[in-house]
């Protein structure tokens, strides 16, 4: 591949948009072009440069309630749950006293659909409500671990994938199928993922089955006495391929 | 359908993204209240629309939205800031030629970003772009959204999201460089 073309697809080689030959072809160009390899590693000093220093802004809290206030103008039915939207802090403490099922039902569904919905549900209210996706901030397995100690009458399975590109970010404890559940949250590039783990009523282990649901994407199975379920915005293959280390780790 | 489950359907499809669409609006607007305003305005259409959300991305949705009502917006309230100035000496030749950036200071990267002057510096540069490659920046940087979901939500074709990807980071690599003058 020529340099000019080389410059031409850096930034979608970058951003990992390329097909495996076009970016094998890269990787050779830039092996043996030192100015090639000059220009990609200014790429990748812009990159980490934005990623870790552009503010992500998140939505202040009276803004959310605005938008609420609004919503029950319209004769949206909010008056019939007024906690949820209370204040975004006070929706975990609540979800977590009432079980998110009830939040979230919606009636006629499967077990695993409802199961689905509500492992999304807190997946995503992990993610709005500041502070709240971990209780136990550490990329420490074995600070991770023995913290669910107490908590809860299992001891969850915990790996850093850190080497195999999913980073061990924390753990937190949740509510999930009626039982409490050891929630604990990985991160692949900018997408985090929780992964719930709790104890198996069935003793034998279950194939992997994939979902996507609200631009979420599901994964679960079980294994070693344990039930999986992973819930993320990363694309299926990724995830899939987070599924299978752990699977294999158990 | 009845109000209540649409609402309770606003609450699965929409409230999961409002950080993501206020992050948006707040790079586009690039003001606290105004951000606030088209997030406001965002969320009733996207309540309005909500019948015909069939999709399987939600947020891609959601942004697309709100991506519109911010021009909208800004068309209406700060014309100016659509009013993109091409600077020859940013923009000219050069930008993807043999003399693109390619230069990193003999600190390296890491000696930059533990300085906290140039935290703001980049925050600054960022919102300094314009707007057509500041969007793609953010919902790449800060979102991870993939060129097809770029594409989508800014309704461009993916050569586009590319080019202009590549265009705002040429910019934003000079002035880490410090390749260009501040006034120029
Ligand atoms: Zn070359």
């Amino acid at each position: 591949m020529s340099c000019e073309h080389t410059q031409q697809l850096l930034d979608a080689y970058v951003d990992g948009e390329l097909d495996v030959e076009k970016s094998l072809a890269i990787e050779q160009h830039l092996s043996a072009c030192p100015a090639c390899r000059k220009r990609h590693e200014a790429r990748r000093w812009v990159r980490v440069a934005v990623q870790s220093q552009a503010r992500y802004f998140t939505v202040p809290d009276p803004a959310v309630r605005r938008i609420q206030a609004h919503l029950d103008k319209a004769g949206g039915g909010g008056r019939t749950l007024p906690a949820r939207w209370l204040s975004l802090a006070a929706t975990a403490a609540i979800a977590a006293l009432l079980g998110s099922g009830t939040t979230f039902w919606i009636g006629r569904t499967s077990s695993e659909d409802l199961l689905t919905q509500e492992a999304v549900a807190n997946h995503s209210r992990s993610l709005m409500v500041a502070g709240r996706i971990t209780d136990i901030s550490s990329s420490d397995q074995h600070t991770v671990k023995p913290w669910f100690n107490g908590r809860v009458d299992f001891s969850p399975l915990v790996v850093d994938l850190t080497a195999q590109g999913f980073a061990l970010v924390g753990g937190r404890l949740d509510y999930l199928d009626n039982h409490p559940v050891a929630a604990l949250v990985y991160r692949h590039r900018q997408h985090l993922i929780n992964l719930f783990v709790w104890p198996d009523d069935k003793s034998a282990a279950a194939p992997m089955r994939a979902f996507a649901r609200h631009g979420y994407h599901v994964l679960h199975w079980s294994g070693g006495g344990m039930r999986y379920w992973a819930v993320s915005d990363l694309n299926p293959a990724d995830l899939k391929a987070f599924g299978e280390l752990l699977a294999t780790q158990g | 359908m009845p109000n209540s489950s649409k609402r309770a359907q606003f609450e699965r499809v929409v409230l999961p993204h409002l950080n993501a669409a206020y992050n948006l609006a707040r790079w586009l607007t690039r003001d606290d209240h105004d951000a606030q305003d088209v997030l406001q305005e965002s969320s009733m259409r996207a309540y309005q629309y909500l019948d015909g959300f069939h999709g399987d991305s939600a947020k891609s949705w959601l942004l697309t939205i709100v991506r519109h009502t911010c021009y909208s917006w800004l068309e209406k309230n700060r014309p100016a800031a659509l009013t993109t100035v091409f600077d020859e000496q940013l923009h000219g030749a050069g930008g993807d030629g043999p003399h693109a950036d390619n230069t990193v200071p003999a600190d390296g990267p890491e000696a930059l970003l533990q300085q906290k002057q140039e935290r703001h510096q980049v925050q600054r540069w960022l919102e300094e772009l314009p707007v057509e490659f500041r969007e793609v920046v953010v919902l790449r940087e800060l979102e991870g959204l993939s060129y097809k979901e770029i594409g989508e939500i800014a309704a461009i074709p993916i050569g586009t999201v590319m080019s202009r990807l590549s265009r705002g980071r040429n910019l934003l690599q000079r002035k880490l460089n410090g390749t260009v003058d501040e006034e120029s």
